[in-house]
């Protein structure tokens, strides 16, 4: 029965790549009306009283991501079923990729900024849950919290930058910011939101120094490296850049920052990759190289840059998860992803060595390849740029040299060279996973044959979408002997000569790295660390497992604050009148006091409990007798239960014979807090029944409840009706406590 | 605990007070009573089963486990909720429909006693997983 299960979950999954096939279908009939131009807006009330709406805008932007998103989507799915052949959480992996999916979708395609933020951390949830699927590893748990950590907090940043963009704008709709964008840039703010956004679009993007998280997310399977940590999540960051350019774009800060930071990190990410041995790592650091191209293109403002960025983004999304899916299969097929232990693998896995060398040489950006065209717009919008066009240039050329040398190294080790004694015979693997790199790194050709059509349907409308010129786009193979065509010379040359030297290069970069004192990663292991101390630390003083120390805090924290607070605004102490008292209510106040006194002198617990009870009870007689019959109902049941239920868990204790109630000081120091708690509630309840009731509210529930509501208990009707809410929070509650109450008493029972 | 008149006592007052329980479920939109308060009563009866005959034969006698019932009630809540939002009105929005009518009488259904009934489950499904848990431990 487990084996036909598992065959089951399997056909399953395989037909659940039909979701990200019938979403790419309908980018791809988007594709025409977003070439022309249009736009189309979809809005879903969802919180209208404070201007939140589930508002979603397709344009060439959105439909250009949503584009590269399904179609990796379906590759990755067909992919995935046959790497994880036989995983006994198959269907738990495929339930994450789609629902992130969907969350990446709604990411690209949401214009309320705050839908945006909710699809924004779902993104980061699912990434989360995705990295750590092998949550048995303690590797796994680790980086998958802190990628959580590093995104979830500059998610959070782009939250408040949201919404100090409201407060100047008035609007949370992006297409309403845009025309305001004058207004926004103006504003005393505008730096705090663009530091703001900034933050959150560079821990999603991996730019220095958020950079760290996104080698250590290699812990999770190939398929979601492939998927989440080229393609699309990372590029999250990079969208969020595009999407912002309209409204706060151009600026001088936004220029110096975006070239700064995209520079020092496609520099550094390449120089980085060099210094690796997994194939794994190697592709996160190309791949921190990459966004670091793209963010420093997105400073710019001219359309030759912004096109650049966005040629780079889609070049980049074909080969890297190509390469992604490739070492999945070698780890896969041999068992290993480090380079010195690969070789000869042409002879085994012909398709996907193929796979990789069409890849590999988009990457290294060989002429002919729409990696090669990506290289040029780059160098051609480099030298557009308005700041410094040196720096950019530099950048651009140093890092796609060294990514040419990658590029070399990923083909030339693993495939080509002497074959290494596996130890068991390598062979080719399955259709459904070759054919996702094939088909992604031979799009590379394609799309470099007809780079054209290219820019007019995919390329420009995306551009337009962020950059208002009517300037044509268009991606062409040769633009002539030109400035560009000299640095893609100059590139591939010194290209050549990385590749030579990586070997050396290699043990430089590691030699050097050794002697860096600080790095992100272990300000980060710092911060976690002071952390958990400070935890530790607040754990000692206020959470120390005693009882008696809780319910000090509490008591005197209410009665330090609420008393204060009182005070400080009481004019006068308020009247206190001689009760009139029926015969039947002095009853109940001796009976109560009775009670009272007994708890306070008993040393039988069973018996101060039982007492506690008959306070409670009186009480409830007492709310009985002013006419609240439902309080005194649920007070008395509230009371039984609890003597029956502290009961039981009294007779299991060891008799207390309990030094603390002998301790003198200590027991006056608990009285005096007791009568003071007790003193300040009776003030407050007097001071209350001076004033005048505001019967407004009381007089609604009044008419309504029968009317609309169809009951004539008022208080159950405002309990799961008129503000059913509220009883919606509190069952959650009951039933976390009662769950957390479980865990904790099957917790002690085992040991 | 091995008493006789308990055993024979608890026999005849659990099925009154689980009885009186849904009565005071069902009555609680009209007259005091309603699931929280439902849910306690249960909840005493099912303490007073436990004392008299132990927890195993708790647990034999409601057959679920407890903590289903919580979920099944958090599940109810959210769902009684739900109906509203497909109606494109506000979450948790009372909808109300006439069941039966009569000459001198209405009988009138609607969200919110489903979702009362989800508090009594949650209620009710705390109270047995955390005695049940006690006693058993």
């Amino acid at each position: 029965m487990g084996v036909s299960l598992k065959h089951r979950t399997e056909w399953i999954v395989r037909a659940s790549c039909i979701l990200p096939l019938v979403l790419f279908l309908g980018a791809c009939a988007m594709v025409p009306a977003m070439a022309a131009g249009e736009s189309y807006r979809l809005s879903i009330s969802w919180i209208p009283a404070l201007g939140v709406n589930l508002s979603f805008m397709l344009d060439g932007l959105s439909i250009f991501f949503a584009l590269i998103i399904s179609a990796i989507g379906f590759f990755v799915t067909i992919y995935a079923v046959d790497y994880l052949h036989g995983h006994r959480d198959t269907g738990r992996f495929f339930i994450f990729l789609h629902a992130f999916m969907i969350s990446m979708l709604g990411l690209v395609t949401a214009d309320n900024v705050i839908a945006l933020f909710v699809f924004w951390e779902l993104t980061t949830i699912f990434s989360y849950l995705l990295i750590g699927f092998e949550h048995e590893e303690e590797a796994s748990r680790k980086s998958a919290r802190q990628a959580l950590l590093v995104t979830g907090a500059g998610g959070l940043a782009l939250l408040v930058g949201f919404l100090l963009l409201e407060t100047i704008s008035g609007t949370y709709e992006i297409s309403r910011m845009v025309p305001q964008a004058s207004l926004i840039g103006a504003h005393p703010l505008y730096g705090a939101v663009l530091a703001l956004i900034f933050v959150g679009a560079f821990t999603k993007s991996a730019q220095f120094p958020f950079h760290f998280w996104l080698p250590n997310a290699m812990a999770a399977p190939a398929p979601i490296s492939a998927f989440l940590h080229s393609a699309t999540m990372v590029k999250g960051g990079i969208y969020l850049l595009a999407r912002f350019h309209p409204i706060l774009g151009g600026g001088g800060a936004w220029t110096c920052t975006l070239m700064i930071i995209g520079a020092v990190t496609a520099v550094g990410g390449s120089i980085l990759a060099m210094g690796q041995s997994d194939l794994k790592k190697i592709l996160a650091y190309t791949t921190i190289t990459a966004l670091g191209i793209m963010t420093m293109f997105l400073g710019g403002k001219t359309t030759p840059s912004l096109t650049a960025a966005m040629t780079f983004l889609l070049v980049h999304s074909l080969y890297k998860s190509a390469l992604f899916l490739v070492a999945g299969i070698i780890d896969h097929q041999t068992g290993t992803r480090q380079l010195e232990k690969l070789g000869g693998l042409l002879k085994f896995m012909p398709a996907t060595a193929f796979a990789a060398v069409a890849a590999c040489l988009s990457m290294a950006g060989f002429p002919l390849f729409f990696g090669f065209i990506g290289k040029e717009i780059m160098y051609k919008g480099a030298l557009a740029e308005a700041m410094c066009p040196e720096l950019a240039a530099g950048a651009a050329v140093l890092s796609n040299a060294l990514m040419t040398a990658v590029g070399g190294i990923l083909v030339v080790r693993p495939f080509l060279g002497r074959p290494v004694g596996y130890q068991a015979p390598v062979r080719e693997t399955t259709f459904f996973m070759w054919c996702g790199p094939v088909v992604l790194g031979g799009l590379g050709i394609i799309f470099g044959i007809v780079p054209d059509l290219v820019g007019h349907w995919l390329v420009g409308p995306a551009v337009h979408a962020f950059h208002f010129s009517v300037e044509d786009i268009k991606l062409s193979l040769f633009h002539g002997i030109n400035e560009p065509l000299l640095l893609s010379i100059m590139t591939l040359t010194l290209g050549v000569g990385f590749y030579l030297a990586h070997r050396r290069l290699f043990q430089w970069i590691n030699a050097a790295a050794e002697k860096i004192p600080v790095t992100a990663d272990r300000v980060y292991d710092g911060c976690v660390g002071s952390v958990a101390r400070l935890g530790r630390l607040q754990a000692r003083i206020i959470q120390n497992g005693s009882l008696h120390r809780y319910f000090f805090i509490v008591a005197a924290t209410f009665l330090f604050a609420v008393g204060y607070g009182f005070l400080s605004r009481a004019q006068a102490f308020p009247e206190v009148m001689p009760p009139l008292l029926a015969w039947r209510e002095w009853l109940l106040v001796i009976v109560i006091s009775a009670a009272v006194i007994t708890v306070l002198v008993t040393r039988i617990l069973l018996l101060a409990i039982c007492a506690l009870g008959v306070i409670g009870a009186g009480l409830a007689i007492i709310f009985l007798t002013f006419g609240a019959p439902d309080l005194a109902l649920t007070q008395l049941l509230v009371e039984t239960l609890t003597v029956v239920i502290v009961s039981m868990i009294l007779l299991r204790l060891p008799g207390l014979g309990s030094q603390a109630r002998n301790h003198r000081g200590r027991r006056l120091f608990d009285a005096l807090l007791a009568a003071g708690t007790g003193i300040l509630v009776t003030t407050l309840l007097l001071a209350l029944l001076s004033t005048e009731m505001d019967r407004s509210i009381t007089a609604f529930f009044e008419q309504n409840s029968y009317l609309a509501a169809h009951g004539k208990n008022i208080v159950n009707v405002i309990l799961v009706d008129f503000r059913s809410m509220d009883t919606l929070g509190e069952i959650i509650v009951v039933a976390t406590a009662g769950l957390a109450g479980y865990a904790l008493i099957k917790k002690r029972g085992s040991g | 605990m091995q008493s006789l008149i308990l055993r024979t006592a608890t026999r005849l007052l659990v099925s009154l007070i689980l009885v009186f329980s849904i009565y005071l479920l069902f009555r609680g939109h009209n007259s005091p009573g309603g699931g929280f308060s439902g849910a306690l009563v249960a909840g005493t009866g099912f303490a007073l089963y436990i004392i008299a005959e132990g927890a195993a034969s708790v647990r034999r006698a409601i057959r679920i486990d407890p903590r289903h019932l919580i979920v099944f009630g958090l599940g109810l809540a959210l769902v009684s909720g739900l109906v509203a939002v497909f109606t494109g009105k506000p979450f948790l929005t009372g909808l109300w429909g006439t069941v039966a009518e009569l000459p001198d009488y209405k009988l009138v259904l609607g969200t919110p006693f489903l979702f009362d009934v989800g508090v009594y489950a949650i209620v009710l499904g705390t109270i047995l997983t955390i005695i049940l848990a006690l006693e058993e431990s």
